[in-house]
C-alpha cells in the first residue's frame, strides 16, 4: 500500500467534518420552524408567566385601620389610601387588640394604625408617626402596596397644608408612616426569582434541545449513513452542541433583557462574566441533553430522562427552597447539578456584583460537570449498530 | 491508489448473532476489482449483516479479512473513507435539500470545494433544476438516484448498495444499472444485494446466501451449471391440479407455475426423466429445457430451508 496521503492534515480535516454536521445541524433548524420559534417563544413566555405569577403586583389588598384619632387628617390619610388601589380598607378596628388575630389568620395583609392626636401633633410640627404592619410572608404580595404607600404618604396633605400651615409642606412630609413587615422582613422575592428563572428555563430548553438529536437520526434511518462515513463521535457531538449554544445565546440575551427592563432586576456585576458563564451554563446542559440521546433508545425516552433530569434540578438546585435548609442528602445531590452551581453564579453576578474570582469553584464544578457529561456521550456513542 | 490489490473484498469465517440468533454463519467471500458482484437470498438471510459488517458498521463475533486492503476490524476509518454505502432504507436527511445533503457529504469526506462538487454531482445526476428541493419531497426513483449520486461523490473505490432499487419502477432500474456498469468500467467494485432475478443476471458475479449461509457463488452460467438441475416445461390444460400431484412424486424437488406452463425440475436427472414419461400425455407436452437462474435460487433455498432452519 503507499503511504496513506491525508496524515498531515489531520486537525483541519476533524475541524473540517465538525464544522459539516455545524452546518447540517443549522439548516435543519432553521427548517424545523416550529422549533425554531418555540425555542425563542419559550424563553420569554415562561419568564414573563413565571415571572409575574411569582412577582404580581397584587391590589385591592385587605387591609384593617385603627383611627385613634378621627380627625380630617386621619380621614383624608384613609382615602388617599383607597386612592392608590392597594389597599382595600375592610375593618375599622376600634382597638389594638383586634390587630394581631386579623394578621394571624390572614384576613388583612395590612393594618394602618393612626395614633392618637395625630392632627395635633403633625401641627404642631412633631412629626408624628403612622404605623403600617404588613404581612411580609408573602413578600411579593406586599412590596407594591409598600411602595405605593410611600409615594403617597409624601404627598396626601400638600392641599391640606396651605394657609398657616404651608410652613409644614416641606420635604420630607412632616409626619413619618412606618412601616413594619413581620415574618419576613428581608423578603426580596423579586430579585431572588428572577435570576432563578433564567437558570431554570436555559437547562429545560437546552436539555430538550440535544436530548432528541442523536435519537432522532436513529429513527429517521440517517444515523445508518452517519456512520458509515469517516467522521467519528467527537465531531459529531461538538458539532450537534455548537448550533444549539447559539441559540441558548439568543435565548440569554432575551432573558436577560427581560430581566432588565419588564422586570427590573439590574445586572449589578459585570455582563461579560454573566456572558461567560452562562454560556458554560448553557453548554453544561446541551452536554446532558446530548448524552441522555446516546443513553435512550427513542426520543420518548429521551423526553422522559430530561425530564428526570429537570424535577430535581428545580427542586433540590435552591431555586424552589433555600439550598442551606435543605438535609445534607439532599445538597449532596443538588451539588452534582449544574443548576445548583449556576443558580449561585447568576445570584452573585446579577444581584452582589461578584466577579470570575469569587465563583471559581462554582465554575470550575459546571466545567467537571460539562466534561464528564461529555465523556460518558463519547464514551456511550454507539459507532457501529451493532 | 497505484498499487491497488486486485481481490477488493476477502473475509473468512466472518459470524455474527443477535440476541442468540445466527444470522451470518462461517461466509467466506472474495470480490475482484472491477466487478459487479450480485448478493441475493431470501428475505433475512444475512445480506444486510455482510454488507454492514464489510463496511465497519457492525462488528463480526469471529472471523477476519481485509476490504480495499484493510482490516475490518481495526482499519473501519479507512475503509468508510473509500467506500461508499447506500442504505436500503433512504437515509440521506429529508429536511435538507439536495444540494445541502451533497454538501454535507462533501465536508464530512473533506472534499476539497464541496460546492462544487456538490454542483458536479448534481449536475451528473440531472438534477439541476430541483438543487434546492428538499430530499424528503423527491419521488422514489429520484431519492435512489440522490443516493447513489450520493455515494460516489466522494470518489469511492468500492460502492455496498443494499436491495437498492426496492420500489423503483423498471425504466429507473434499468438507468441505475447502466450506471453501475458505467461505474464498475470506471474502475469501481459494486457489491449490491437484490431480489430481483433480472438484476442478478446482470451482475459479472453472484453470491447466494440463505440463513446466514453462502450457498453459491460463480458466473451466472456457473452457478447453473453447478446445480446439476435438470429442468422440465410442460404445457397443455388442467396444469393447476398436475402441481399438486407433482409436488408429492418422487424425483421432483420443484414445481412453479410459469403463465400457461409449468416448470418442473429436479436434482436427480434420471428420476425426473422417469416422471416425465409416466406423466406424458398428448394434452401434457414434456419439454427438456435449462434451469433458469430462479428455478437454482428455489431449488437452494428448499434445501437450504431443510437444512438449516
Amino acid at each position: 500500500m503507499s503511504a496513506a496521503p491525508e496524515k498531515p492534515s489531520l486537525l483541519p480535516a476533524s475541524l473540517e467534518r465538525l464544522y459539516a454536521v455545524f452546518v447540517k445541524e443549522l439548516i435543519q433548524l432553521r427548517r424545523d420552524r416550529l422549533t425554531f420559534a418555540t425555542m425563542i417563544a419559550i424563553p420569554v413566555m415562561q419568564l414573563i408567566l413565571f415571572g409575574f405569577a411569582i412577582n404580581s403586583d397584587p391590589k385591592h389588598l385587605p387591609t384593617a385601620v385603627l383611627d385613634n384619632d378621627h380627625s380630617a387628617f386621619s380621614r383624608l390619610f384613609i382615602t388617599s389610601l383607597k386612592a392608590t388601589d392597594y389597599f382595600d380598607i375592610r375593618y375599622a378596628l376600634a382597638a389594638p387588640e383586634q390587630i394581631d388575630p386579623l394578621l394571624l389568620a390572614g384576613d388583612v395583609n395590612f393594618v394602618v394604625e393612626i395614633p392618637q392626636d395625630f392632627a395635633r401633633n403633625l401641627a404642631a410640627g412633631e412629626n408624628p408617626a403612622i404605623l403600617v404592619i404588613a404581612d411580609a410572608a408573602d413578600p411579593t404580595a406586599v412590596n407594591g402596596a409598600a411602595m405605593a404607600l410611600n409615594g403617597m404618604a409624601a404627598q396626601v396633605f400638600t392641599r391640606e397644608l396651605l394657609g398657616p400651615l404651608h410652613r409644614l409642606s416641606s420635604k420630607p412630609a412632616p409626619y413619618e408612616v412606618r412601616l413594619q413587615k413581620r415574618y419576613n422582613p428581608a423578603g426580596e422575592t423579586r430579585l431572588n426569582i428572577v435570576p432563578g428563572l433564567v437558570g431554570t428555563i436555559l437547562t429545560l430548553t437546552m436539555l430538550i434541545f440535544t436530548a432528541l438529536s442523536v435519537t432522532r437520526e436513529v429513527e429517521r434511518g440517517t444515523m445508518e449513513s452517519l456512520l458509515a462515513m469517516p467522521i467519528n463521535p467527537v465531531e459529531i457531538m461538538l458539532g450537534k452542541i455548537l448550533p444549539y449554544a447559539m441559540v441558548g445565546f439568543l435565548q440569554m440575551a432575551l432573558i436577560a433583557f427581560a430581566a432588565r427592563f419588564i422586570f427590573n432586576v439590574p445586572v449589578v456585576g459585570n455582563l461579560g462574566t454573566f456572558v461567560a458563564l452562562t454560556m458554560l451554563f448553557i453548554v453544561a446542559n446541551l452536554s446532558v441533553g446530548y448524552t441522555f440521546s446516546t443513553i435512550a433508545k427513542n426520543q420518548l425516552q429521551a423526553m422522559q430522562m430530561s425530564f428526570f433530569f429537570f424535577l430535581p434540578s428545580i427542586l433540590l438546585s435552591g431555586f424552589m427552597f433555600p439550598f442551606r435548609g435543605m438535609p445534607d442528602w439532599a445538597q449532596d445531590i443538588g451539588s452534582i447539578l449544574p443548576l445548583t452551581h449556576y443558580l449561585r453564579i447568576v445570584r452573585g453576578v446579577m444581584l452582589k456584583g461578584a466577579g470570575f474570582a469569587d465563583l471559581t469553584s462554582d465554575t470550575a464544578a459546571l466545567g467537571a460537570f460539562t466534561l464528564a457529561a461529555m465523556t460518558i456521550a463519547v464514551l456511550r456513542f454507539r459507532q457501529t449498530l451493532d | 491508489m497505484s498499487e491497488a490489490p486486485e481481490i477488493v473484498i476477502d473475509v473468512r469465517g466472518l459470524n455474527k448473532s443477535f440476541d442468540g440468533k445466527r444470522v451470518v454463519e462461517d461466509l467466506s467471500m472474495q470480490v475482484r476489482r472491477g466487478r459487479i458482484h450480485g448478493f441475493l437470498g431470501p428475505n433475512g438471510s444475512g445480506k444486510t449483516t455482510t454488507i454492514r459488517m464489510l463496511c465497519g458498521l457492525l462488528t463480526p463475533d469471529s472471523g477476519d479479512g481485509t476490504c480495499l486492503g484493510f482490516d475490518i476490524l481495526t482499519q473501519q476509518r479507512e475503509i468508510k473513507r473509500r467506500t461508499g454505502y447506500m442504505t436500503q432504507r433512504f437515509s440521506l436527511y429529508a429536511d435538507l435539500t439536495i444540494r445541502e445533503n451533497l454538501e454535507f457529504i462533501g465536508r464530512v469526506y473533506g472534499l476539497r470545494d464541496s460546492a462544487a462538487r456538490a454542483r458536479e454531482a448534481i449536475e451528473r445526476l440531472g438534477l439541476g433544476g430541483r438543487a434546492d428541493q428538499l430530499a424528503g419531497e423527491l419521488s422514489g426513483g429520484w431519492k435512489q438516484r440522490l443516493a447513489l449520486g450520493a455515494c460516489i461523490m466522494p470518489k469511492p473505490e468500492l460502492l455496498l448498495l443494499d436491495e437498492p432499487t426496492a420500489g423503483v419502477d423498471p425504466k429507473a432500474r434499468r438507468d441505475f444499472w447502466d450506471e453501475i456498469h458505467q461505474l464498475a468500467h470506471e474502475g469501481l467494485t459494486v457489491l449490491v444485494s437484490t431480489h430481483y432475478m433480472d438484476e442478478a443476471e446482470r451482475c459479472h458475479e453472484i453470491a447466494y446466501i440463505a440463513y446466514g449461509h453462502l450457498l453459491a457463488r460463480g458466473t451466472v452460467a456457473e452457478i447453473i451449471a453447478q446445480s446439476q438441475l435438470s429442468t422440465f416445461v410442460v404445457s397443455g390444460d388442467n396444469l393447476a391440479g398436475l402441481v399438486e400431484t407433482l409436488k408429492h412424486t418422487p424425483g421432483v424437488d420443484m414445481v412453479a407455475p410459469f403463465g400457461a406452463k409449468l416448470h418442473v425440475a429436479g436434482r436427480d436427472a434420471a428420476a425426473l426423466e422417469r416422471v416425465a414419461k409416466q406423466f406424458s400425455s398428448p394434452e401434457l407436452v414434456w419439454e427438456r429445457d435449462a434451469p433458469n437462474l430462479e428455478d437454482v435460487f428455489i431449488d437452494m433455498m428448499s434445501r437450504a430451508q431443510d437444512n438449516y432452519s
